[in-house]
């Protein structure tokens, strides 16, 4: 090939140097003197070790040319690998014969640093982890201390903290679709998907305080009511959604480069799913209606009317087709929040779970409202030793354990508490939907292109904060 | 405990059933004797105070290690037609009645407390059994319960039954010194990253997993980070002429 390629593009009067940099294995020039930038090779134990110094691929090779196995390491820092995900293929050619993740580079002790917290502090450590659906793991961590002190949220809490994750819900799966079509290199498709995030964003801003990582969700209820005005702004978004989720549909799911990279790609049957513990739209792609707000209601499911898509194709086309749908189940049930939202107390009532303080917006942020400042330092000792307690000490929690679950964009999002009557948890341990669903990425991509790796991982839809905690 | 009443939305446990940490010493006492399982520490005195003049009488205050406490039939909820659906199948398949050490059903959920050596037997039963049909394993994890337990480290597997929309938990409690638990990635090969993720973070060895190597933690690191021994690090900061200790010396409220 290298010789192939000298004798026909460099002229025959061209010097040494042109044969340098065309590429050869041997280590002498023309003149018979070492050739300083040629491949080297030695044998170590591990076979033989090539040194590339560049334009001597076909050198290196030679030597291959009968094997064309490739062991490519993709990632950590690879914009088509979702996040810092290293994948490791072995490839024949172009095809992957053998593909393994490698995890852990965004772990950061969360379940850890729970056990060194009170479990009102918990929420803001979980809410990191799985960083495109905060309110998910925010709910499922109260619902499971709730369950543990044996108490439930007022009814508009719960509302709200429906209405918060189906808001949290379209926005995952956009980013799910904006990042999956830039991995394919459908560019508009992510200038879109995230220009709608976008709007979800600015509006979960407007509601919790903060665009991300809200710890608005808290045991007993949440931080606090939503602002006034709170009506009106949903139903803008829901409005500007409405027109919006559309075009999303019409951009890309008839186009046929979108298609031929989707369909049959990333096949996982039924019973890949339920060996590999895979659930949320992947399961839900593969034939079976099972999504936890309908088989296991929490939060007051049972009293909202929507319906659970499912298809049979099992493959990444068929994932992409159940997130655009569930987009516009979750708008469905958002709506129906409002029309729940009934004036009412979003917190318990027991001043031993409360938080004492309201918060309101000051000079510097958000903080203890003034009014309470001035009862606590001025008015009544009593409050302040409360005040006091409750923050630095926090609420025991009677001992036990408790396994909670709900449906998060990604699947089954599993809370397993451990109490041991402390302040502070024993043990919380995140049953972490991308941390299961990406074990199936060698099920999805062994046996096919290399290429189409990248589309089965999208289809997964990991988050590493929620794969490494 | 606060709350504990204040409300019942019905996850919560039937009337008249025995809640955990309801035990009198007595019945500690014969449960330990037993070979009960243990779950959570003994607790002394307030506040995390050492050895300092204690004028408050708070450091008197003793709590003995707290037991789940086994439940007494009927266990209500469904649980005992399960269990009793269990029993008959382990008798169909030869597993011995002894693998469940104990069952405890608390908030509406129950656990059967598993000898190791019947896991993976069981686990086939749970999972084949028509009655049973847990097809889905939830989850893998471990709990440290702290040095001063006995059996202190437990796996803990939460099963899902798809078809008869129930959930169990099994828990395996193991000595630190013989921490080897069978592996359970025949039968539900999802565990595979969950057993990893509790040999990394825990130490537990599963006997039989195809490749059990650390999987959140560097290759080469040492020691297992969740377990309660395992030292948070950090150096005591000087600020202002006073020194503040590292997380792990500092007082602690709980």
């Amino acid at each position: 090939m290298a010789r192939k390629r000298r004798g026909n593009a460099k002229p025959t009067n061209s010097g040494p140097a042109h044969t340098v940099a065309s590429g050869t294995t041997d280590t002498t020039t023309d003149g018979g003197a070492p050739d300083p930038y040629a491949a080297t090779a030695r044998e170590t134990t591990e076979g033989k070790v090539y040194t590339v110094t560049g334009g001597d691929w076909d050198g290196l090779l030679e030597d291959w040319r009968h094997d064309e196995r490739i062991v490519v390491n993709m990632g950590p820092q690879h914009p088509s690998t979702h996040g810092v995900l290293r994948l490791v293929l072995e490839l024949e050619g172009e095809v992957v014969t053998q593909a393994r993740s490698v995890i852990g580079y965004l772990h950061t002790g969360i379940e850890k640093n729970c056990e060194y917290r009170t479990w009102t502090q918990g929420v803001t450590f979980v809410t990191r982890a799985d960083y495109l659906s905060p309110l998910f793991s925010e709910t499922a961590y109260c619902l499971a201390t709730e369950k543990l002190l044996g108490i439930t949220a007022p009814r508009r809490a719960q509302v709200i903290r429906v209405l918060l994750m189906e808001i949290n819900r379209i926005g995952s799966h956009l980013v799910a679709i904006a990042t999956g079509g830039m991995e394919l290199g459908a560019l508009t498709g992510m200038t879109a998907g995230f220009r709608e995030r976008e709007e979800v964003l600015h509006l979960l801003e407007f509601l919790t305080g903060l665009r991300m990582n809200h710890a608005f969700i808290r045991p007993g209820g949440v931080a606090q009511d939503l602002p006034e005005g709170y009506d009106a702004r949903i139903r803008d978004f829901l409005k500007v959604m409405k027109s919006r989720l559309p075009d999303i549909d019409k951009l890309l799911t008839g186009q046929p480069i979108w298609k031929q990279r989707m369909q049959n790609v990333g096949y996982l049957p039924l019973d890949g799913c339920m060996q590999l513990g895979v659930t949320g739209p992947i399961l839900r792609s593969a034939g079976l209606e099972w999504d936890l707000r309908k088989v296991e209601p929490y939060c007051g499911y049972e009293e909202y009317d929507f319906e659970v898509p499912t298809s049979t194709d099992a493959d990444c086309y068929a994932r992409y087709r159940l997130r655009l749908e569930e987009m516009n189940q979750s708008l469905k049930i958002v709506a129906q929040c409002l029309d729940k939202l009934e004036p009412g107390p979003v917190m318990v009532e027991d001043a031993k779970i409360a938080w004492p303080a309201r918060l309101s917006i000051g000079g510097d942020g958000m903080g203890n409202s003034l009014e309470h400042v001035r009862k606590i330092m001025g008015q009544s000792m009593e409050s302040l030793i409360h005040h006091f307690k409750l923050v630095t000490e926090g609420f025991a929690v009677p001992p036990g354990q408790v396994y909670t679950v709900v449906e998060s964009p990604r699947g089954e999002l599993g809370f397993h508490m451990v109490s041991d009557g402390g302040t502070r948890p024993l043990r919380v341990h995140l049953r972490e939907p991308s941390f299961v669903n990406l074990q199936s990425m060698p099920a999805m991509c062994e046996g096919g292109l290399v290429a189409d790796v990248i589309a089965a991982v999208a289809s997964i839809d990991p988050v590493m904060g929620g794969v490494d905690r | 405990m606060p709350g504990n009443n204040s409300g019942d939305n019905g996850k919560g446990l039937a009337p008249g059933q025995p809640t955990s940490g309801e035990m009198t010493p007595i019945e500690h006492a014969e449960h330990q004797a037993r070979g009960g399982v243990a779950a959570g520490r003994a607790r002394q005195g307030m506040f995390g105070v050492r050895g300092s003049g204690d004028t408050s009488g708070y450091g008197g205050l003793a709590l003995p290690e707290y037991v789940p406490a086994p439940a007494q039939r009927p266990y209500g909820g469904g649980f005992d037609e399960l269990t009793d659906e269990l029993l008959d199948a382990m008798r169909e398949r030869g597993v011995s009645a002894e693998a469940i050490q104990q069952v405890t059903v608390d908030r509406g959920e129950i656990t059967y407390y598993v000898r190791r050596e019947y896991l993976v037997a069981l686990c086939r039963t749970l999972r084949d059994d028509p009655a049973l049909r847990f097809e889905l394993c939830s989850s893998v994890s471990g709990v440290d319960y702290g040095t001063e337990v006995s059996q202190r480290l437990h796996v803990v597997y939460h099963l899902t039954s798809m078809t008869y929309r129930r959930r169990i938990r099994l828990e395996v409690a193991v000595d630190v010194g013989d921490a080897h638990v069978p592996s359970v990635v025949e039968i539900y090969p999802t565990a595979d990253w969950h057993e990893r993720e509790t040999w990394d973070m825990f130490g537990v060895i599963f006997e039989g997993h195809p490749a059990l190597t650390r999987i959140l933690m560097p290759d080469d690191w040492d020691g297992h980070p969740q377990r309660k021994d395992y030292p948070l690090g950090g150096i005591p900061v000087e600020y202002k002429g006073a020194e503040i200790p590292p997380p792990d010396e500092r007082r602690a409220y709980s």
